[in-house]
């Protein structure tokens, strides 16, 4: 009588049990479900955003690419007093201007686009015709069929904005195909100016290629030698500690105070070159040699003691092991730290506003000493600009900035996968 | 003379001496088949390439430095110069103007009393340019000798050569201590000068900043307190940047490391590098024309009414997405380093997945994760483009996080890209805030690397 009551109430007491430990497990199975659905939600928000950060400036950055043109003829033949030779001198665009070319332009878009033309063809927009000439003299004989930018009213009228007049005059030169909005190839090749129509990025982009010249080539070879240095040959003692110290701290110091140091030292030694590619690279350089140390480091510790070893074994001296050796060993690791830290002062911003390089500078630097933009600058003061068509042209010059970096990440990834080694 | 000329030549000259050596090198074999060299001939073609290459160089750097000021002084010996206006700015243009001109740097001249100076100019930069130039050669020449005459079959060209070789190399490595110095001194030296014009109790304690960088006089120590700065500095940087940075990392990285399969962390993993190599005027831009709109649509929306488009917020979120990748990848580092041992011992007891990391793992990886965060928070205060970009410049002492506030980094850029004069206090004040944000980055990377490092001991 007692016995099947007991098992009973055993198997009640077990099937209780487990009822409560199932739910029990349920609910940690649905907790760890939900932990790890709050991690991929984690990631997936840093993914969106970026997605979001890419879409938003590159949508903008294509209407960046385009501007807004009018089309006519320039009579150059006879117009001017203005001889082959003059061209060849230096300031040749001074010239230009002097012999009037500015009218001349003025006068053809009169011709061809009616009274109102003044206000249709964009400020300064005779450069573009002195910089053709320049490059070609032989186009004075001629006539030049110039695609010159619109003006910024007329580039808004173009899309929609601005005063119903103006507005019904692009419609009508719209269809006369005498303005087109089309790809602007000169955005490329031109630099900063104060219209967006007529702006472009070769000179902050040539500033930022010798700046970036000069970083690499000071960073480079200090921070191959001082790791090096550190790495083989430092003996353990207080003077090796300090360097080691005052390179992992450089690594982590606020760009800006490298942009004071600049400011106060490099200003005050060389005070003429201010806003060079000169100062730039060097402060620049600065902030990167602690990276290519870091990273060196490491490549020369990964290169296994068994080479040193054998190399020692048959003769070599430190040196030899180390420049024939090791160096050629680690290289690839040093280069893609190297990399990875000129991406980084690629983009670097606010030490470049200390020492000055946020001068509007309107032609590209002609050497290390000229006065220069660099693309990040560039970058900054074109958003402070309020013109909407200012703002396409932000972000078509951040486009390009972030092709040039997405390019020095893909090749040190490529040389991270290619080179790394299993010793 | 230009830097490159000289640079070439002394290359040239080098490389010369280089090849002469070396060949030098082997004849002593050819000529003795016997005689064993001490050095391998490439190590005499660099000793002498050296002594060729050193001295010249050096001279070059020194002729590049004094020559202006010969140039300068024969001018102003010539007749054409007493024309000038007395000391000052405008003699100071003219001088570069005719310089630039004589150099064929520039077409001509502003001024009509800099046009008599730039042949005096043209005679003296070729004057001495041709000494500087014949100068260079000799030293080259005679270092190229001394070198030369003493090769010899048993000459210790190696040693030499190494012992140079050193030299570099300790050279080298002592551009970190002196970069840090200069640093510093820079720092101090203009902190120093700005504290003997504002009191630095007024700087540091003070709650009003309106510097006025046309002021002149006695500035007013009331204008110069740094507190709304500092604390408009932590509360984007410190707390709104770390809510959004750190349980993000955190998960991400925790995703990463203990969910994901290996497919799926090769694609996620590099995603959120790229968000780390975006340059930070980028994201400023981005906070300003984008987030900064949408934050402000959102707070009215909600019945903020004071809300402007330079919010604290806007800054911080992109602040934070900013720093996200480098929170994970800290974490990430720090759990690595937990034994695989604890974790496989947390599931065999029956724990899940979730229970481990959140039972076992973080807890473990605590102090790792503690310096990460601490490291972020340095890299966040010591942040400037975005903040310059979307903080605003109002000095704001609250905790609205939807109004303006501004930085120390943002004032350092407002300050020394204004107008004023560099002796003015507002100029110097950059220096003083600029003092404050190393030292404050310094003590929380010092930290940070030494939790770091004692943790990383305790499991090896």
């Amino acid at each position: 009588m007692s016995e099947p009551a007991m098992t009973e109430t055993t198997s009640d007491v077990q099937a209780r049990r487990r009822a409560l430990m199932d739910k029990g497990l349920a609910r940690r199975r649905t907790a760890d479900r939900r932990f790890r659905w709050l991690g991929f939600a984690a990631v997936a928000f840093s993914a969106l955003m970026l997605a979001f950060l890419l879409i938003n400036m590159s949508s903008a950055g294509i209407a960046g690419f385009q501007r807004s043109e009018v089309r006519f003829d320039v009579p150059l033949a006879g117009a001017m007093q203005i001889d082959a030779k003059r061209l060849a001198q230096p300031d040749p665009m001074g010239g230009l201007e002097l012999a009037g070319l500015e009218k001349v332009v003025e006068g053809a878009a009169k011709t061809a686009l009616g009274p109102e033309a003044d206000d249709l063809v964009g400020q300064g927009a005779w450069r573009e015709v002195a910089t053709a000439i320049v490059e070609d003299p032989s186009l004075l004989g001629g006539t030049y069929s110039a695609s010159l930018p619109a003006s910024d009213d007329l580039a808004a009228a173009q899309r929609g904005e601005g005063e119903p007049a103006m507005q019904q005059l692009a419609k009508r030169l719209v269809s006369e195909g005498k303005l087109v909005r089309t790809f602007d190839k000169g955005f490329l090749s031109r630099s900063d100016a104060t219209s967006p129509q007529s702006v472009g990025i070769w000179g902050a982009l040539k500033g930022s290629i010798l700046t970036m010249f000069i970083t690499l080539i000071l960073a480079f070879p200090v921070g191959v030698l001082s790791a090096l240095y550190l790495e083989e040959y430092a003996p353990k003692n207080r003077w090796t500690e300090w360097i080691e110290i005052s390179i992992n701290n450089l690594a982590a110091v606020p760009s800006i105070i490298f942009g004071l140091l600049g400011l106060a030292v490099f200003l005050a030694l060389f005070p003429h070159y201010r806003s060079a590619p000169l100062i730039g690279g060097m402060t620049l350089a600065l902030m990167t040699m602690p990276v290519i140390v870091i990273s060196g480091r490491n490549a020369i510790k990964a290169v296994p003691p068994s080479i040193r070893d054998a190399a020692l074994a048959i003769g070599a001296s430190k040196v030899q092991v180390v420049f024939n050796h090791v160096l050629p060993l680690a290289l690839p690791g040093i280069l893609t730290g190297t990399i990875i830290g000129m991406a980084r002062a690629l983009g670097e911003t606010a030490p470049l506003l200390m020492i000055g390089m946020r001068a509007f500078v309107a032609s590209p630097p002609s050497g290390f000493t000229a006065p220069s933009s660099v693309l990040p600058v560039q970058i900054f003061l074109w958003s402070d600009e309020i013109d909407r068509g200012f703002v396409e042209r932000t972000s078509a010059a951040i486009v390009v900035l972030l092709v040039f970096l997405l390019l020095m990440n893909g090749l040190a990834i490529y040389l991270r996968n290619r080179f790394e080694k299993r010793w | 003379m230009s830097p490159s000329i000289l640079l070439l030549l002394a290359f040239g000259l080098s490389l010369f001496g280089w090849l002469a050596a070396r060949s030098r090198a082997w004849a002593f074999r050819k000529s003795a088949p016997g005689v064993r060299l001490h050095s391998l001939p490439n190590f005499h073609g660099w000793y002498v390439a050296l002594w060729i290459g050193v001295p010249a160089l050096l001279f070059a750097l020194l002729w590049n430095a004094i020559s202006p000021v010969l140039i300068t002084s024969q001018v102003m010996a010539d007749p054409a110069a007493s024309l000038l206006p007395g000391f000052g700015f405008e003699r100071e243009t003219m001088l570069a103007e005719a310089r630039a001109v004589a150099e064929g740097r520039a077409f001509g001249v502003f001024n009509e009393e800099a046009q008599g100076l730039i042949a005096p100019y043209r005679e003296a930069i070729t004057f001495y340019d041709s000494i500087g130039l014949v100068v260079t050669i000799l030293v080259a020449f005679a270092g190229g000798a001394f070198a030369f005459l003493r090769l010899k079959p048993d000459f210790t060209a190696r040693t030499r050569v190494e012992r140079a070789v050193m030299g570099l190399l300790l050279i080298a490595s002592l551009v970190a201590i002196l970069t840090t110095i200069g640093i510093i001194v820079s720092l101090v030296f203009e902190t120093v000068r700005f504290f003997g014009m504002v009191s630095p109790l007024d700087f540091l304690f003070g709650t009003h900043w309106s510097p006025d960088p046309m002021s002149s006089g006695t500035p007013d120590g009331a204008d110069y307190g740094a507190i709304p700065l500092f604390w408009g500095t932590i509360y984007i940087g410190a707390i709104i940047a770390m809510i959004v940075a750190i349980p993000l990392g955190l998960m991400s990285a925790i995703f990463l490391t203990q969910y994901a399969s290996n497919g799926v962390r090769k694609v996620l993993k590099p995603l959120l590098e790229i968000l780390a190599g975006v340059p930070t005027v980028v994201y400023g831009y981005f906070a300003a024309l984008t987030v900064a709109p949408m934050v402000r649509d959102a707070a009215q929306a909600i019945g903020i009414s004071s809300a402007s488009t330079e919010s604290a917020v806007a800054a911080g979120l992109v602040m934070g997405v900013m720093i996200i990748p480098f929170v994970s990848s800290m974490a990430d580092d720090s759990i690595a380093a937990v034994p695989q041992a604890m974790r496989d011992g947390s599931l065999a007891m029956g724990a899940t997945t979730s229970e481990t990391i959140r039972k076992v793992l973080i807890p473990a990886a605590l102090p790792g994760i503690v310096a990460g965060v601490m490291l972020a928070v340095s890299r966040a205060i010591g942040e400037t483009m975005i903040v310059v970009m979307a903080a605003g410049a109002s000095a704001n002492l609250t905790a609205n996080p939807f109004e303006s506030m501004t930085t120390v980094t943002f004032q350092i850029v407002a300050m020394l890209t204004g107008e004023g004069s560099f002796d003015h206090p507002a100029t110097l004040s950059a220096f003083a805030l600029g003092m404050v944000l190393f030292l404050v980055t310094l003590t929380l990377n010092f930290i940070a690397l030494r939790v770091v490092k004692r943790y990383r001991e305790a499991y090896e």
